[in-house]
């Protein structure tokens, strides 16, 4: 009998952790993710109704697995008779797999299947993001809706959208192999980058970062490190998000204002995550995203501001412009470069990019410009930089910080 | 998502001179991979017996070391995880999952404690 408030915050506990792979064991079957995420409300729906009474079974995961599979096999005898009486041929019975078979290898299998149709090419990233969350992430839409400041039925809306385009496409559940795997991959990767960056530079919004989406986000690279372990790009991406993360609570002052790099107090970054970073970065390639990480890294090993190795910073940025060249990598290049050989290096690269469309309206190119001339010993045209990449801003933190240094760079230079 | 410790507190004076049994290894393996899969696991390890263990105090403005093994608590601290989870629940559903692997004739328990500001 469940008597208490920890019995029944237990049975939540499991079947939350539960979810995902439940969802994918049960897509497996019926091929619809939207029909397997029906079928697993049912089975919680039961488990919440029958464990209460008789207790909570000794493998609950299993318990839940099979009752949902039972049912998607239920479903899909009817569709085969229907299908059989209306005379068209049915899809075999021989197919369908049998609930009890699920050990942990093949639960793994289906969870990654799961992962790569919830972050197919064919969504738009902002339903990829929401799927994953969804059904991956274990994430109710209302935690959703709150993470990406959006109202719930805008997400709901999306995450049935993004259901009924993958059905509609038939696409197949499964892991691709062949030429289109490391597109399909570089999807998924982007996906758990995307949802980390949200959180950790806000775009919008009166808050500069959400642990919470970082933490999300971290949780799915360390689920899919587990799933892949063969792939670097996959470490990769694990060990620059654990390394980005082992800085967030030095980012924002008491007030919630930004804290740059060099002003961040390094004895607060979290060791644990920068060892996992580390050791994460000794399994990843030569990837973008292991190159990322690898800068990342630079960062976790300067006890100092000080110590940082701008020289090989510059140079990772160099590799990363010729694996995905950006204007953004040419402008962190150039900072990097500036810190290693001087300003005036570092100016003659920003400048180079002023004119790039791509960085119309970026607000850390005035910014980063504002910087160099201030190092230039031009205060006055840093200042209006600075005042520029305030205006291009839309989080109120950033603005207030930009505004500040360029007041700063108007009245004098503090000395460093 | 808080992070926690889960501290392994077992009796040393009372526990099996013998290793772990391959099945309870076996079965604590598994659990671990689990854990670890679930993007949960941060960091876990067991600790060397206290025979092995110095207690250093500041007390008083004066600099005291005790050597184990430390038997004046019955209970002492045989090991560690670190779990980044949702919340407590999921937290003690893992604590739970760790203890049941273990066999009925001896007693372990864990303490469970949400490290601050994570």
């Amino acid at each position: 009998m469940v008597t208490s408030s920890r019995e029944s915050d237990a049975v939540e506990a499991v079947v939350r952790m539960e979810y995902p792979r439940i969802i994918a064991g049960v897509t497996r079957i019926v091929r619809d993710v939207g029909i397997a995420e029906e079928l697993a409300q049912d089975a919680l729906v039961v488990a919440l109704e029958v464990w209460p009474k008789s207790g909570v079974p000794e493998n609950p995961g299993a318990w839940l697995m099979a009752t949902a599979k039972h049912r998607a096999i239920d479903l899909i005898r009817r569709r085969d008779n229907y299908a059989r009486k209306l005379g068209e041929v049915g899809r075999s019975l021989d197919d369908v797999p049998e609930p009890e078979a699920t050990d942990a290898d093949e639960i793994d299998d289906d969870l990654l299947r799961l992962v790569f149709t919830a972050c197919h090419p064919l969504l738009s990233s902002e339903a990829r993001i929401a799927l994953t969350l969804r059904l991956v992430g274990g994430l109710t839409t209302e935690e959703i809706a709150r993470a990406f400041l959006v109202s719930e039925p805008t997400v709901a809306q999306r995450i049935v959208r993004a259901k009924r385009t993958l059905a509609r496409a038939a696409v197949p559940f499964e892991v691709p192999h062949g030429p289109d795997r490391s597109a399909r991959l570089s999807s998924v990767l982007e996906v758990i980058y995307l949802i980390f960056n949200e959180g950790y530079s806000a775009t919008s919004g009166d808050d500069l970062v959400r642990p919470a989406l970082c933490e999300d986000a971290l949780r799915l690279a360390r689920i899919l490190e587990g799933l892949m372990p063969e792939e670097t790009e996959v470490h990769g991406l694990a060990a620059l998000l654990e390394l980005q993360a082992s800085r967030v609570a030095t980012r924002t002052g008491p007030d919630g204002e930004p804290v740059l790099l060099a002003d961040q107090n390094r004895a607060r970054w979290n060791r644990m995550l920068i060892r996992r970073g580390l050791e994460a970065l000794l399994s990843a390639g030569d990837g973008p995203y292991s190159v990322q990480a690898a800068i990342a890294a630079c960062h976790a090993r300067a006890v100092r501001y000080e110590d940082t190795d701008w020289a090989m910073i510059a140079l990772l940025y160099g590799r990363l412009m010729v694996l995905s060249p950006s204007p953004v990598v040419e402008l962190n290049r150039a900072v990097a470069v500036s810190m290693a050989e001087g300003p005036g290096a570092g100016l003659r690269l920003v400048d180079a990019l002023a004119g790039d469309p791509a960085l119309r309206g970026y607000p850390w190119l005035p910014s980063a410009r504002g910087d160099l001339l201030e190092r230039l010993g031009r205060p006055e045209e840093g200042s209006a930089e600075f005042e520029r990449a305030a205006s291009l801003t839309r989080n109120t933190r950033e603005k207030k910080m930009l505004l500040a240094r360029a007041a700063r760079a108007g009245w004098d230079r503090p000395p460093r | 998502m808080p992070r926690y410790l889960s501290m392994i507190r077992i009796d040393e004076q009372n526990a099996p001179s013998v290793a772990p049994s391959p099945e309870l290894q076996a079965k604590m393996g598994a659990l671990f991979e689990e854990i670890t899969k679930a993007g949960v696991m941060l960091d876990t390890a067991g600790l060397t017996p206290t025979s092995a263990g110095t207690r250093v105090t500041w007390s008083g403005g004066d600099l005291t070391y005790t050597d184990g093994p430390f038997t004046e608590t019955k209970e002492v601290v045989g090991g560690y995880a670190i779990m980044q989870c949702k919340d407590k629940a999921e937290a003690l559903e893992w604590t739970k999952r760790f203890l049941r692997c273990h066999d009925d004739s001896g007693a372990v328990s864990a303490e469970l404690r949400e490290i601050a500001g994570s």
